[in-house]
């Protein structure tokens, strides 16, 4: 059995959901044009993976398993509606500027994916520290994303501009390409952290 | 309903606003069967069908009954087309599975596991939403359907090709797979701007 912190430390590096396992991948490249943005999704995203863990945890003795998945749909499209409504009241722009992509959070495949292979199998505490730990991986590689592409595209970080930094600002990043890319050498960082660690071993 | 030809409608759903380069929709079925050409295809095809089914059936959902005042003066169902688009594309994509595995069992092998997954395809429910937010028309709906998933086949059947190719190079080790991928991707993307304004 895994212990509690172990759970909850794989999300981070072991098994991050973007990096490692590559899922739910069209919001990490489509909302990271600004770190704002970026953290706005992860929060959003861990928000309704906790919850939907949670649930998916709590009725695990009672759903029927040929009619598992639709279930799962279903709560899971009831937190993003909850998400939605509350960006809308409360955070306006930031709905405006994540506009498709928060109804959009129901089909990220990284959600449905914990409820079917982890909390559909474990308890609540163990599904809640889950879901945490796969919330804040996927919410830190999207910042970092954002950031990466807001200082380099906007010269920027947070909306703040960066005093000092006279390289010039390469729109592309901001720009679809520049997601495209800008993961690919995340991508390949890792791989390189990853061979320089098993090398030491 | 907007004021938009048909020609640029579908210009713009191919070329400017491609689905994966220009919307990042569909972006895990587009690197997860775009290692050969013929499972591209068929994913692509896929798409294709339920793209506009999930437009032909979530239009008059929206507008017969989730729209406000669509029952009555004081109903306002629109919070709940979220559930309900994902409820009608995901039962669409298991019509679409059992016709495949008696029709075709050979691609329904070749998907795999990316057919049942259609349903966590953000470009249908995508595509779905956008139809509806754009204020198009029943027609333009269903060809704004087609038109993008048409994009879809074009950036998923270009990108397969490229690596296709990529897999007969010398990688540096480290960069090989998914990395490569991704700014293959990029590459593309880039080419793709250049669509930028046009039909506009």
């Amino acid at each position: 059995m895994k212990s509690v912190g172990e759970i909850f430390t794989r999300g981070l590096w072991r098994e991050n959901p973007v990096l490692r396992l590559l899922l739910g991948l069209c919001p990490v490249l489509a909302v990271t044009t600004s770190a704002e943005n970026a953290l706005g999704m992860g929060i959003a995203t861990t928000f309704v993976l906790i919850s939907s863990n949670l649930v998916v945890s709590a009725i695990k003795g009672v759903v029927p398993s040929q009619m598992r998945i639709p279930i799962y749909i279903v709560i899971i499209a009831t937190f993003v509606t909850v998400v939605d409504l509350v960006l809308k009241g409360y955070f306006f722009e930031l709905s405006k500027s994540l506009g498709l992509f928060i109804p959009l959070i129901v089909v990220n495949c990284m959600i449905l994916g914990r409820s079917e292979s982890f909390a559909s199998k474990n308890g609540l505490f163990k599904s809640l520290v889950d879901g945490l730990g796969m919330g804040v991986g996927f919410t830190l590689t999207l910042l970092a994303l954002g950031s990466i592409r807001e200082i380099l595209g906007a010269g920027a970080l947070f909306g703040v501009a960066l005093v000092g930094l006279d390289t010039p600002r390469v729109l592309l990043f901001v720009l679809p390409p520049g997601a495209f890319v800008t993961l690919g050498f995340l991508l390949w960082m890792m791989n390189l952290l990853d061979r320089g660690r098993t090398r030491n071993a | 309903m907007p004021d938009v030809t048909i020609p640029g409608l579908v210009l713009a759903a191919i070329l400017v606003n491609n689905v994966v380069f220009a919307q990042f929709l569909g972006i895990c079925p587009y690197l997860g069967v775009s290692k050969r050409l013929d499972t591209a295809l068929g994913m692509g095809m896929a798409v294709v069908f339920v793209m506009v089914m999930a437009v032909a059936i979530t239009w008059p959902i929206q507008h017969y009954l989730l729209a406000p005042g669509a029952l009555g003066e004081e109903i306002d169902l629109s919070y709940l087309s979220t559930i309900a688009f994902i409820l009608v594309i995901a039962s669409l994509v298991q019509l679409v599975e059992i016709v495949l595995k008696k029709v075709l069992p050979a691609l329904y092998q070749a998907l795999g596991i990316y057919l049942p997954l259609i349903t966590t395809n953000c470009a249908i429910l995508g595509v779905a939403i956008l139809a509806h937010r754009q204020q198009l028309s029943f027609l333009q709906g269903l060809i704004f359907a087609a038109a993008s998933a048409v994009g879809f086949i074009l950036a998923i059947m270009l990108f397969a090709g490229l690596r296709e190719s990529l897999e007969q190079r010398d990688v540096p080790e480290s960069l090989a797979g998914a990395p490569i991928a991704f700014i293959t991707a990029g590459i593309l993307a880039m080419a793709f701007m250049g669509f930028a304004g046009l039909g506009g």
